[in-house]
């Protein structure tokens, strides 16, 4: 396995080494963890919940954000039902009090959830940073293969422990089947 | 955790598959560049058919809604028949996709991506009803709230305006779900694709996605999140559309028991729409190796069941007739039974309760035939069952003297058979060019998926947060 | 075309045109089609063969010449008003005026105020002033607004299908004179229709003197020859009756539908139900008994019933003179003798002396009417109940024996000019009289009509008629009283009055029927003229006109029966009487007139058209009535065609089933068929004249009943008329009533006021409320059609109508009770009930219909997107779907004048019903802001209460506890309709009473078993 060929540092974004499954990937990312390297990074064709564990990743905000939105459908609702029945513009439907709680659920219903809904989905979205259709990990070789059945591991040049050469030579020592450099 | 799949029941996923084998296997029916002779075929059909619905629109807007059978005292007819009919459809993608995704039951996972798009092409030929039916449709925006000089606003103790809500929210919630269960299937077409056009169209729609740990823990909450909010939403939906007759001071309508019954039969009807496309379509593309025997199965049991909630309706509103001791509701239950329209009634009894007592046998189960013609029998019922609530209802209510008759027009025809071409032309187009199958959920049902001894099982399904 | 399009309206909307500029745009020919699309006269000519150029150009001069005619005949150009001067008491677009006149129908005038906005009349209500009126109005005069406008109304004077000036008819006319004045007029002929014009009758005169062997036939299908028979064979002179309904406590109707029709029917309606009135109150009330061959309104309100075959009404009359007895009346023993009906009827009756009243109807024998007569005297009702006054008719001979002897004449070529004033004898003169084929020997033959008619083409002048709104007229009512008829607007079509056309015989053809009107009554008028012409006119009738009574006690010794019959009755070729032991199962006809187009002449009126039969509820149609008994003997379906034979004519009917009618007879109803009636009278129904002989005009045994196999759909607006046990309509007979004064709630409770969720919704200014009060409405559809013209209601057509989309806002509901072989009727208006918990307001989801504060449900046709949710959720379905732009029919020129400028013309896709009338409810209530003061009590009428004849009606302000409606809402017989659903409706109903013999032991009953009746015509 030959050494790496050397780049000048600064546009150097980071290690990308390519596993064959799962399982080696989660024992890589946690040997990496346990070796003291925080700023990676690991990719998958499908959700794999060990790594979440083995990357020690912070829990997401994304329930709160959801339950905020359905609060303030929920308000949204309410207020505008009141307030055009009853402030905006009065009427004598049907004999019914101007403010018919009952009739209003349906609708209270249905915006709480279109609104959390909608928190959810564009959260997850924003929070995940996307869209951003260039990253530099699309650098690395075979890195179409995230999307099949490879299974990548990457250790950014930001990180202070990070060292071209050690680095490469501890991936490689986690069983990593190609080991390269990815450009910023 | 539910317990390993293996062994005596056919599994869900033939075994001898890999990531590449299953990856490859979905992504290249839409990938390939030859469209099978059959896609043309049927597509060309439903799109005429699509045509045939907009000539019925083009002239109903023309010379407007008399065009149809509808009169007074039976004011709504195959309009909302039709609406009612396609929103119960659709209410069995959510139900895959959400309700058995909080169940655990991983083998959703080969039929979800399907039964999802077939909920959003039912909604939006559903969504279109409520506008046709208007006597001024070109008016249809007075039922959103918007402000005006003129302060006025929906009158929101309608059910109908309820429906506007509930349709619009549900559609939208829907479109979002599929959309985000897409994303990661996006990006195995994105890279993939061989052609520029492709890579750049499914890139866009990829956002980006590069499969990064934190990337799918997040997606995996939103997922389970969504899936958490939308099985009350389409509870809630064919709930609120029940409303529009149990709302009603109709004899035949006014009952409580149509919500939970109008749900159960929603689901029904839905996954027999779902075994109606499934069993083709795995025939077709030789998907049997991921919609197995055992999905089939399992879809007659939910229909099995379901349907008996139904007749269990039928039962308790025929009861509740007699019982409430209101010589309208027994008029009315006494005329579905016997009144003019009694065969309308008794086939849909023979369609939705009797025959579905075959799904007891397992030997019909097994035989895809048999369930795709069933679920084609049920399918006629519930059409019947919306029938016969509404235009029997209608027909005889409180003063004889208004008493009328009713019958679709060959418009009123046009436009049903119209909506079903431009249903299963929406299919078509979404086989051809989208993954019916969600590629990145059955990898994780490949055997390697597993790690350090975990089971595939839950794969999808994020454990309790801790 | 496709369906709907047959079914809209066409005209006057649709693609015929409403106004042709030649025959060919008439005829919608290609060539002219091109023609208007522009395209060269060359290639036009090319084709259109035979057309040279200079035809072409003649051709084009007369389209133009014509085009002009019609843009300006509207208004004729002098008379044109410009506002810059406004004329007095005209606000445009403000208030109406109102207009004194008269409608004449079959010689009896009716006096009417005619609704004039900016110089259109748009609405007819009855005159108060007017004894025939007394304020109500009948459907035809409603509906003579339609006709007025009616687009197909002929529009040019013609000679052989050519355009003719007036003066070239003048011109002709006095050529035609000199050539008769040799022979002093012996080939010279009038036919009018039944006249009681003073006017016309001097312009007669004249002529006559100039012309003594000149003959003035009068013909109309309804005539009263036999009442004339029958009076002078009991007088031994002319004389007309006055019957006193207010006076009578037992009636009894020989097939007399005084209630409906004839003669002072108003009157007779609205002393009637103040009599049923009087039940409640507890006076002694009405007992109204009706023996007849048929179905009429007045046979529906009887307390007791008798449908007896039209063979045996003679031998019946016979035995109850014979059993009345008594003073004169020698008795006729026969079948009916010991019927215990007639008994207890012969009880009744002479228990009622002086306080009793016999009727007999137009349709029966001479001799029957002589026999009433001579029962009235038996029972001391002359002087008391009923009256004997000169003949209102001019000529009150045997219209039949004049017309067939003119038939005669025709035929015998004594007749040179034949002058026809209105009236359109080849399509009703008796079938084998052959009219039309004598029409043909006649030399000159002339016809004046409102519309070109079957008759007018088989004439050489046609002349067209100004409707009795455009013309100056006078005219008598049915006891006498005289009215001037003064136009609301000139002649739409120059239009000539008879009096005009009759001028144009007489030494001074120019003089203007206004002239000849004040003439005439110059001569009769005392005092100033001016002043008393100035009076007529406001008034609308001529004080002390009135006939007085004659001497009452007639000749009591003519009162034999035995004479009487014996007696040769002035009538055509005697009708042959089988005796009442003809075999009952040999099918009978009976012929009558329609209760809707009358004998034929409102064909083409689309109010009239659409308005369901008062008992059938068939619109656009008449059918084969035959009873439940005899459909079933001859296994007969509704629907069914089949073919009526009746001395070698036949026609093709459909059957409908009428219980209540003797078995094994048939009742057709004339006026339909028509062949040149316009749009909307053309090929509706089948024309039962055709098998009509002149020797039994009413009824004839012997009919042959073939079935084709065929069906024809008929259009019925109520397709169910079984109550179903539901306590709909409630009634009681006075006993009951007497015995329980809250029968109404006999089997359930008051809904109690606090039985609610919802809170109660205070009315700070009015809270308006109706009551009906079923005991006194008798289903005359008056009100429907008063309702349509006030509100610009849209017909739609017999389709729509058979899809179930009539539009009348107000409908009477019609239910059998009892016996199937002879049912009880009973009638329920149903306009909006407004509740005050409305369901409709609750489920529309863009509150398109909403409560007004003074409860009112309102309904904002701006808002309307038609979901059609709240039509569903009507328990009482009063509400009506615009499922096509039904409202096109606004927009033919002419009928543009008719809608009413108060009232929203509704567009496609909306919905609407019943206001109360709000337009006027809103105009008494700016008047009262004006005055400053609140709305008087009876203030508002809606346009169905001011028709009613019988004031069921009753409109007011429920928060006003003295108000008329309060008053009705505490009466124990008030109730809501569908009470139990808490909807709370402002609109009431009072419960029906019924007088029913004791005797008889006959039963109020609302419950009706299911019977073939209840099959589903296949409503689309």
């Amino acid at each position: 396995m030959s050494a790496p060929h050397p780049v000048e540092r600064g546009d150097l974004y980071g290690l990308v080494a390519e596993f064959e499954s799962p399982s080696v990937l989660v024992e890589a990312a946690r040997r990496a963890r346990e070796a003291g390297y925080r700023s990676m990074d690991a990719y998958s064709p499908f959700p794999i919940h060990e790594l979440t564990h083995a990357l020690e990743l912070p829990k997401t905000k994304l329930p709160l954000l959801v339950l905020a939105g359905g609060v303030i459908g929920c308000a949204a609702a309410l207020l505008m039902q009141w307030f055009s029945a009853v402030i905006h513009y009065p009427l004598n439907v049907a004999g019914k009090p101007l403010a018919s709680w009952p009739s209003f659920i349906p609708i209270t219903f249905e915006l709480t959830i279109l609104f959390a809904a909608f928190a959810a989905v564009f959260g997850m979205i924003g929070m995940n940073g996307l869209p951003m259709p260039y990253h530099p990990i699309f650098n690395a070789s075979h890195f179409a293969l995230a999307s099949r059945d490879r299974f990548f591991l990457c250790i950014e040049a930001k990180d202070p422990l990070f060292d071209l050469e050690r680095t490469a030579k501890f991936l490689e020592s986690l069983g990593a089947t190609v080991v390269s450099e990815v450009e910023e | 955790m539910t317990e390993r799949r293996t062994g005596t029941r056919p599994s869900i996923l033939k075994p001898g598959h890999t990531f590449a084998s299953v990856t490859d296997k979905i992504s290249s029916i839409v990938l390939t560049k030859k469209t099978p002779a059959f896609w043309w075929i049927g597509f060309f059909v439903s799109f005429l058919f699509w045509m045939l619905f907009l000539g019925a629109v083009c002239y109903l807007f023309a010379r407007g809604v008399g065009i149809w059978g509808i009169n007074v005292p039976v004011a709504w007819g195959f309009d909302i028949i039709n609406f009612v009919w396609w929103i119960g459809i659709g209410h069995a993608g959510t139900l895959i996709s959400a309700i058995l995704l909080l169940l655990h039951q991983q083998w959703r996972t080969s039929i979800n991506r399907f039964a999802e798009a077939m909920t959003l092409f039912a909604v939006a030929q559903a969504g279109m009803f409520p506008i046709l039916h208007l006597g001024r449709p070109w008016l249809a925006y007075y039922l959103i709230p918007y402000p005006n000089t003129m302060a006025l606003w929906p009158q929101w103790r309608s059910p109908l305006i309820w429906d506007v809500f509930a349709v619009s929210t549900y559609a939208t919630v829907s479109l979002l779900f599929w959309y985000v269960g897409l994303i990661p299937d996006m990006a195995t077409l994105r890279d993939r694709a061989k052609r520029k056009g492709f890579q750049i169209l499914y890139g866009m729609i990829a956002l980006g996605w590069r499969g990064s740990a934190m990337h799918w823990h997040r997606y995996e909450t939103a997922y389970l999140l969504l899936a958490g909010l939308a099985t009350p939403l389409v509870i809630s939906v064919h709930t609120v559309v029940s409303f529009d007759f149990a709302v009603g001071i109709i004899p035949g309508w006014h009952a409580t028991i149509f919500p939970p019954y109008f749900v159960a039969g929603a689901i029904y009807a839905g996954f027999a729409m779902v075994l109606l496309l499934a069993i083709p379509l795995r025939k077709a593309y030789g998907l049997q190796d991921f919609i197995t025997s055992r999905h089939l199965q399992n879809m007659a049991k939910i229909m099995l069941a379901t349907g008996l909630i139904v007749g269990y309706g039928y039962v308790i509103e025929a009861f509740m007739g007699w019982y409430s001791a209101d010589k309208y509701e027994q008029y009315a239950i006494w005329n579905r039974m016997t009144g003019p329209y009694k065969h309308y009634y008794w086939s849909l009894i023979l369609c939705n309760i009797l025959s579905p007592q075959l799904l007891w046998f397992e030997k019909v189960r097994r035989s895809p035939l048999a369930l795709w013609l069933l679920a084609l029998v049920v399918s006629i019922g519930m059409w019947l069952e919306r029938f016969v609530i509404i235009v029997t209802s209608l027909h005889r209510d409180f003063l004889p003297s208004s008493w009328g008759m009713y019958s679709g027009t060959i418009w009123d025809w046009s436009l049903f058979l119209g909506t079903i071409g431009f249903f299963l032309a929406l299919v078509f187009l979404f086989i051809r060019f989208l993954p019916m199958i969600s590629i990145f959920e059955m990898r994780s049902l490949v055997p390697e998926a597993e790690v350090a001894g975990e089971p595939a099982a839950s794969r999808v399904v994020p454990e309790t947060p801790s | 075309m496709s369906q709907e399009n047959r079914s809209l309206p066409i005209h006057p909307g649709g693609e015929s045109p409403k106004y042709w500029r030649s025959l060919e745009e008439l005829a919608g020919t290609p060539e002219f089609e091109r023609f208007l699309r522009g395209e060269s006269s060359e290639e036009i000519l090319a084709e259109a063969t035979g057309l040279d150029r200079r035809d072409l150009f003649k051709f084009l001069g007369v389209s133009f010449a014509l085009a002009g005619l019609t843009a300006c005949t509207r208004q004729p150009a002098e008379k044109i008003v410009p506002y810059v001067r406004q004329p007095e008491e005209v606000i445009p677009g403000g208030k109406p005026l109102f207009f004194a006149t008269s409608m004449t129908l079959s010689g009896r005038a009716t006096g009417l105020l005619i609704e004039s906005h900016t110089g259109r009349p748009t609405k007819a209500e009855g005159n108060p002033l007017h004894p025939a009126s007394l304020g109500a109005s009948d459907f035809f005069a409603q509906a003579s607004l339609y006709g007025l406008y009616d687009p197909d109304r002929s529009q040019t004077l013609t000679y052989l299908d050519e355009i003719r000036p007036w003066p070239a008819f003048l011109g002709a006319m006095r050529l035609a004179l000199e050539a008769e004045r040799p022979s002093r007029g012996a080939g010279l002929r009038f036919l009018t229709e039944t006249v009681c014009s003073p006017t016309l009758v001097a312009q007669m005169e004249d002529i006559a003197r100039e012309f003594p062997a000149a003959k003035w036939i009068s013909w109309e299908p309804v005539n009263r020859d036999a009442a004339f028979a029958g009076a002078r064979s009991f007088f031994g002179v002319d004389a007309d009756v006055l019957p006193r309904v207010d006076r009578a406590e037992v009636i009894l109707s020989l097939g007399a539908d005084f209630l409906a029709c004839g003669p002072g029917h108003l009157k007779h309606a609205r002393d009637f139900a103040a009599r049923r009135r009087e039940l409640a109150a507890g006076g002694p009330g009405v007992r109204l008994y009706v023996v007849e061959s048929s179905a009429s309104v007045t046979g529906a309100n009887a307390d007791h019933r008798r449908p007896t075959r039209a063979s045996e009404m003679d031998a019946f009359v016979n035995a109850l003179a014979g059993a009345l007895g008594g003073s004169g009346v020698a008795g006729g023993g026969s079948a009916f003798a010991n019927d215990p009906f007639v008994t207890a009827l012969v009880r009744d009756l002479s228990a009622h002396r002086g306080k009793s009243l016999v009727l007999a109807g137009e349709t029966e024998s001479p001799a029957a009417h002589a026999l009433a007569h001579a029962m009235n005297a038996a029972l001391n009702n002359w002087g008391e109940t009923i009256f004997a006054i000169d003949p209102i008719e001019v000529k009150p001979g045997s219209q039949l024996t004049d017309l067939s002897q003119l038939v005669k004449d025709m035929n015998a070529g004594r007749v040179s000019t034949l002058v026809m004033l209105g009236g359109n004898p080849v399509y009703n003169a008796p079938a084998d009289l052959n009219f039309a084929a004598a029409l043909e020997k006649v030399k000159l033959r002339v016809h004046q009509s409102l519309y070109q008619d079957e008759t007018s083409v088989a004439c050489h002048w046609h002349v067209p008629a100004a409707h009795y709104l455009e013309s100056w007229s006078d005219a008598r009512a049915f006891d006498g009283t005289a009215s001037i008829v003064q136009p609301l607007i000139a002649p739409l079509y120059d239009g000539k009055s008879a009096h005009e056309v009759l001028a144009a015989f007489s030494p001074s053809p120019e003089r203007s029927g206004y002239e000849l009107v004040r003439a005439t009554w110059q001569k009769q008028m005392k005092g100033d003229f001016e002043s008393s012409w100035r009076k007529a006119l406001h008034d609308g009738v001529i004080g002390g006109t009135a006939f007085a009574p004659r001497a009452a006690k007639p000749a009591i010794a003519k009162a034999n029966p035995a004479e009487i019959t014996s007696e040769p009755l002035e009538e055509p070729p005697s009708r042959e009487r089988p005796a009442p032991s003809a075999p009952s199962s040999s099918l009978e006809i009976v012929f009558r007139l329609d209760p809707k187009i009358y004998d034929g002449r409102f064909a083409n009126n689309g109010w009239l058209q659409e308005l369901p039969h008062p008992i059938t509820k068939l619109t656009w149609d008449n059918a084969a009535l035959v009873s439940l008994a005899t459909a079933e003997r001859l296994g007969l379906r509704k629907e069914d065609l089949v073919d009526l034979t009746y001395r070698g004519a036949s026609v093709r009917a459909p059957v409908w089933i009428e219980p209540g009618l003797p078995d094994n007879s048939v009742t057709v109803y004339l006026g339909y068929g028509r062949t040149r009636a316009g749009h909307f009278g053309n090929g509706s129904g089948f024309d039962a004249y055709r098998i009509r002989p002149s020797t039994t005009p009413w009824w004839g045994s012997g009919v042959e009943l073939a079935k084709t196999g065929e069906r024809r759909e008929l259009a019925c607006t109520q397709l169910h008329q079984n109550m179903e046990g539901r306590e709909l309509v409630r009634a009681a007979t006075v006993e009951e009533f007497r015995r329980n004064p809250k029968f109404v709630y006999e089997h359930e409770k008051p809904l109690a006021p606090e039985m609610t969720l919802y809170p109660h919704y205070p009315s700070d200014t009015y809270a308006w409320g109706m009551a009906i009060d079923l005991n006194s409405c008798i289903g005359c559809n008056a009100c429907v059609v008063a309702c349509q013209a006030e509100n610009n209601i849209p017909i739609v057509g017999k389709d729509q109508v058979h899809r179930g989309r009539e539009m009348q806002w107000l409908r009477i509901d019609h239910y059998y009770g009892g016996d199937p072989a002879n049912p009880q009727h009973f009638y329920q208006p149903i306009p909006c009930m407004h509740c005050e918990k409305a369901p409709c307001e609750q489920v529309c989801p863009v509150a398109a219909t909403v409560h007004s504060a003074e409860g009112l449900n309102d309904m904002v046709y701006n808002r309307c997107v038609g979901t059609k949710y709240c039509s569903n959720n009507c328990p009482y379905k009063v509400r009506h779907f615009n499922f096509y732009h039904y409202s096109t029919q606004f927009r033919a020129p002419s009928m543009k004048m008719l809608a009413n400028p108060d009232v929203t013309v509704r567009w496609r896709g909306v919905m609407e019903k019943c206001t109360y009338c709000v337009q006027r409810i809103t105009s008494a209530k700016i008047d009262a802001d004006i005055g400053n003061r609140r709305v008087r009590d009876g203030e508002i009428t809606p346009a169905c209460a001011q028709a009613c004849p019988a004031q069921a009606i009753v409109f007011g302000d429920l928060a006003d506890g003295e108000s008329r409606v309060s008053k009705l809402r505490r009466d124990p017989r008030n109730y809501p309709l569908l009470e139990e659903l808490g909807t709370r409706p402002r609109t009431t109903y009072l419960g029906a009473l019924r007088n029913p013999n004791p005797a008889l032991k006959v039963a109020v009953s609302t419950e009706f078993p299911s019977t073939e009746l209840d099959r589903e015509t296949g409503q689309k």
